[in-house]
Parts: structure tokens; sequence; C-alpha cells
């Protein structure tokens, strides 16, 4: 059975072009970077390569990134350098609906003499940015806001938080895992100190990431140990994927405009076509900036799990917000900050989709999921009650 | 993803007995909207009480589904007695076991053939109801001491996968471990007074005040309102008809709908309308 991928917010392909550039790194190019030899200076170089190629995707100078193994390990590195910088401040600022990443650090840093600031998002996932504003104080020493929400795809306006924040001279950083590849960013025009990548997100393959460092950020590694990184991420080096994240990165440089223009004329099909043909269904997110890969949309009155394993049937991959795809018990925190009723938190099922998904494996969802809709809601009670009202 | 066996996959993709009786003889409900799972349960007896029909609504996850639907092959053809028996571990079984964190669903099926039962002998007011102690799922004591008891849990993570007590947001996992050492030494847990009301307890308050209090005076004059959601203190309503037209709606949402709330349901409630 053809799987049909929608979930590239969760994972993505790895793109042949970036397999086909990290192979020899695991065959004959098996040098060490750090070696003196030039075997593996050759290495080196290879991953200076990558360090340009990443910084043109989000406009920084190169000596500005760092390699990391994920966007956690970026997330926290962030967040714990600038705490860690400015040891006298006890205040950080956050979102109610960020990536467990941060969120989860910024929990347990609560618990450890921190004060954290969760700002609220209205009902269609923006910020209140009043809220932010009016919380920043001389004790705050970071302010974290993710640029694009993974599960509904509103972006926040970084640029202008970024300004507000620097001009407080308090270190801002940016969970930037999911909006890059997938909107322009140009930190040379940017207030913003610091900013995650992960390369799975982007067609590299997982376990490689990256934090980008404003030159002059002050910083204090994560992990210590050899001068890797320029001392600022010990560890030797994941060559073959650094080298595939370079590449990735290059290409989305490349193809941006036009692969995200496709995207998001599948993504607005999809959407449109699933809130036309089924009823009591609604939109989760800001309609108007948001992701051109992403829809969140609720079907109400049945739960999201049933959902994805109909869905699993036909091959088609997406994910939910519901209590009991996650193992927790509770719908997801982002629709919950949200203020979605119950009635729709369940049973919602976020689609995000890439460059690789086609105008007929969008029809085919178009086609196939009204009747799985249908049939779950005929077993539902609440359904029921609801018809029996109309 | 969830790994469940073959059997529980074939019942959600083919669930028997969905739907409803008319004038069943007995009825039992469970769950919310709220919960993330629901079932209504309905039996049909003959002279000799014995199941010849039963029929279900379930929302709720794959195993949920599946839970309800070998409930009903279960009790078709057994005397209510006989269905009495059932364990919420009979139900897993039958269905060749369900992922420990989803057991809750097969105690979902157990509770509403009891409440069916209930509903049929007339004696739903006498079963004890117990104090609640997990807010965030309305879970009472005596529920959990069940559980525990009947299942042998010795954690609070068991306790959370049969009952899902202690779920949300863990402020009751001191009072739930207390349960269980309380039922291991043998003994019978303290009592402890309820102090407020449950998350749950205050939504179903003001739901059935809209309805009984609010709405008749409303439509008397053309108007109406939906409750949206309760966020904390949070009362989000819409208002329809000649309300969300009227230009004094907003005092309508004040001075009668807020006030009345506060009266009847509690004094730290504010009303606002999503439109």
């Amino acid at each position: 059975m053809a799987v049909i991928y929608l979930d590239n917010n969760a994972t993505t392909r790895v793109a042949p072009e970036v397999l086909e550039a990290m192979l020899p790194f695991f065959k004959e190019q098996y040098g060490n970077p750090s070696s003196a030899h030039t075997f593996g200076g050759k290495v080196a170089k290879d991953i200076r390569a990558a360090r340009e190629q990443l910084a043109n995707l989000i406009g920084a100078r190169p000596e500005e990134i760092l390699f990391t193994s994920c966007g956690t390990e970026s997330d926290s590195t962030a967040i714990r350098a600038a705490v860690g910088a400015n040891p006298d401040k006890k205040h950080i600022i956050t979102t109610r609906v960020e990536h467990p990443a941060v969120k989860n650090l910024c929990e347990h840093l609560s618990r450890h003499g921190y004060r954290v600031t969760f700002v609220p998002v209205d009902r269609q996932g923006r910020l209140d940015l009043d809220f932010l504003y009016k919380n920043l104080s001389p004790d705050t020493a970071v302010v974290s806001i993710m640029w694009a929400n993974n599960e509904t795809g509103t972006l926040f306006p970084i640029e202008e938080i970024s300004r507000h924040v620097r001009e407080k001279g308090i270190v801002f950083h940016t969970d930037a895992v999911q909006a890059t590849g997938k909107i322009p960013i140009n930190l040379k025009e940017l207030d913003v100190d610091m900013l995650s990548i992960s390369g799975h997100k982007i067609h590299a393959p997982k376990g490689v990431g990256a934090l980008y460092v404003r030159w002059g950020t002050k910083f204090l590694p994560f992990l210590l140990g050899g001068h890797q990184e320029g001392g600022r991420r010990a560890g030797t080096e994941n060559v073959a994927s650094i080298v595939g994240l370079g590449r990735a990165a290059e290409l989305a440089a490349r193809h941006l405009d036009s692969d995200m223009a496709r995207v998001r004329k599948l993504r607005d099909r999809l959407e449109t076509g699933l809130l036309e043909k089924i009823s009591n269904t609604m939109l989760n997110g800001d309609p108007k900036n948001r992701l051109p890969n992403t829809t969140n949309i609720s079907f109400e009155f049945i739960e999201g799990e049933s959902i994805l394993l109909m869905m699993d049937a036909l091959g088609i991959c997406a994910s939910s917000g519901s209590a009991c795809t996650s193992g927790s018990l509770e719908p997801s925190h982002v629709l919950r900050a949200m203020g979605v009723p119950f009635t729709a938190a369940h049973g919602s099922i976020r689609f995000s989709l890439s460059v690789y998904n086609t105008e007929e494996e969008i029809d085919f969802v178009i086609e196939k999921l009204p009747p799985i809709i249908e049939r779950l809601r005929s077993m539902s009670p609440f359904w029921r009650e609801q018809q029996k009202k109309n | 993803m969830w790994e469940y066996s073959d059997k529980v996959k074939e019942h959600f993709v083919n669930p028997r007995n969905v739907g409803e009786i008319e004038n069943a003889d007995a009825v039992g409900e469970v769950g919310s909207m709220a919960c993330g799972d629901a079932l209504k349960l309905m039996l049909k007896l003959d002279e000799n009480e014995r199941i010849v029909d039963a029929k279900f609504q379930t929302f709720g996850c794959a195993s949920a589904i599946a839970s309800s639907s070998a409930l009903t092959e279960m009790v078709i053809g057994k005397t209510l007695e006989e269905a009495r028996q059932i364990t919420n571990d009979q139900i897993a079984d039958y269905l060749g076991g369900l992922p420990k964190e989803k057991m809750h669903c097969s105690v979902m099926g157990r509770d509403a053939l009891e409440k069916a039962i209930a509903c049929y002998r007339g004696d739903a007011e006498e079963r004890p109801e117990g104090n609640i102690v997990c807010e965030c799922f309305g879970v009472t004591d005596l529920e959990i001491e069940r559980a525990v008891r009947e299942n042998h849990l010795t954690d609070i993570e068991s306790v959370t996968n049969y009952t899902k007590a202690g779920g949300g947001c863990g402020q009751c996992h001191d009072r739930i471990q207390e349960i269980i050492d309380a039922v291991l030494a043998g003994e019978k847990p303290s009592e402890k007074e309820p102090e407020r009301l449950t998350n749950l307890q205050r939504i179903k308050l003001i739901e059935e005040t809209l309805s009984r209090e609010i709405k008749p005076a409303l439509r008397q004059d053309g108007g109406d309102i939906e409750l949206v959601d309760v966020d904390g203190s949070r009362v989000l309503v819409k208002l329809f008809g000649a309300c969300a037209a009227c230009t004094k709606s907003h005092i309508t949402l004040k001075d009668y709908v807020e006030n009345k709330l506060r009266e009847l349901v509690a004094a730290d409630l504010t009303v606002e309308e999503v439109r």
C-alpha cells in the first residue's frame, strides 16, 4: 500500500540529494575533522561548507552556527546558556504553546529558582503581545518564543518581538524548528540572539540540529570536552549528518519560494476540500499568519485516535491533538491554551505537507476522509444528540 | 502508535451492535466529552431478565470502541445476574488484552454495564458516590479503591491507566498513594470531605443552570444562549437570535446571566461572549 505522508511537522523524508551528499562519509571519507592529517582535514572542509550553506539559508554568518544533535539540544543549550550567562537574573518568559523541548525545560527551571511567565494566546493562537511586553523586567534573563507553532502552524511576529526584547537588553531565543526552510528568515535584519534548527524537519536526517548564536552573545557551552565547534559544543562531529543538513539547507534556500508556493496550494486545496465536504469542522490556528504547509482541523464529536487509525488503514499518515494519541490523558496543551472546546480538541487532526506531496494524494484524502468521519460520528452518542437537536 | 491486538483492531474496524434500542429496558451512560471518552449502553431484556439485545454508542479511541463492541457481544444471552459478574479484566481478555495505558477503556465498559443494571433495578440513587480525589477526571476514592483492589494495583501509574485518576495535573498523587497504601495494608481508606466543586461538577452545574434558569428566560424574548466552553472561572457562551443582534446583549450577559451563574454555581464566575 502506498503511503500518503501528511505528517511532515513530525519528521520528513530525507531528500535524495541529501542522502547522496552523505554517503561518502559513511564509506571512504571517514576521517576525524579534528585530526592533523590531510585525510581528516578534508572532512573539516566539508563541515565548513555545510556551515556556510546553513548560514546562507537564515542570513547568518558561518561562525554563528553551532551544529548539535537535535532541535531539543539546541533549545536546551540556548536557554541554559542565557540563564547561565546572566546569573543575577531569575526570570524567564516563554509562551503557553511551546514545544515540550522549551516548555518542559522552563517548567523544570521554575522548580529550581526561576520565575517563569507563560504568555497566553487567543482563540486563534495569536500571542498576547501586550502581556509579553508588560512582563519584560530587569530581572528577565531570556525570552524564548517559538517562530511557528508545530501543531497549528501559527506564526508569531518574531521581528517585532525580538526588537522589543533587544531594546530592553534581554537575550531573545526562538525555536525555529518548524519555521526554518518554510518561510524566509534573514537574521541580519532581526534582533534575534539565538535560534534553534532541527535537521529532520527540513529533509535532512534525524540526529542533527543547529543553533544560531549571534556574534557577541554571551554564551556557555552545554556539553564540555573537546574544542569542537569552537569550544561551544564538545563531541566529535556527526559528519555525515552535518553534511546532509548543509545540503538540505542549500536545497531549501534555492527552492523555498517555488516549493512553498506549491505546498501552500496543496494545503489550501486539502483544507478547503475537507471544510466544505464535512460539517461541524473548524480550523484551529491563525488562518492568515501561518506556515504554508500546516492545517489543523477539528472534527467535532469524535475522537482523534479513531480518525488516525481509520486513515492509517488507507495509508494516510497525519497526527492528532487528542489525549489518546499522546499517551497523556489530556488533549494538546496548545489547543487548550487557545481555548478550543473539548468537543473539538479531542477530534483535532494535523495535516502537514511537504514538497513531495502530490495533488492526487490530496484528492485521495479529500475523497476518503468524509466517509471515515461519518462512520465514526454514527457511533458517537454526542453526534446523535447533536442531530436530534437540529 | 499503540500496539493493539488483532482482535481490538477487528472490533474497531467492524464494531458489533452499534446503535440504539427503542424503549430499552436498561441504559447506562458513563464518561463525558471533556474526559475524552464516553459510552452509552442500552439493553433489552426478556421476562426472565435475560439480555436479548445490547447496543452501544461510543465517543473515544479505537480501544474504547472495541471494548464497547466486545462488551455487547459478551452480555447478549446472559441474565442480568450473570452479566453483573463481568469484570473489566474479562473485557480486556476477550479482546486479547489491551495496552496498559488503555485499561480504563475496559473499566468504562464495566461501569456502563453496572450503571445500566442499576438503572433497570431502579437503585441508581442508592450507590455510594464517594468523594472526588482526581478533580481533572472526576474520579472518586471509592472508584480508585475498587480498581486497586480488583486489579491488584500497586502504584500510581497503574491507577491512572485503569481509572484515569492522576493523569491530569497530578495534584492528587499523594491522595492516590494513600488509598493504595491503605488497600495494601488491608484497611479502609480514611474519608475526606470534598472541599469544593470539581471541574466536571462545575461544568455540569453551569450547563444545568443555563438550560433550567437562563435559556427559558432568553427564549421568551426570542433569543437563545449556548455554552461554548468553561476555562477556569471563565464561562464562554454564544448568543443567538434576538440576543445576538441586541445592542444591549452585554447587559444581558453581565446583569442577568453572570449574576444568575454566580448565585447558583460559584461566586467567582465571569461570563464572556464568543462570536
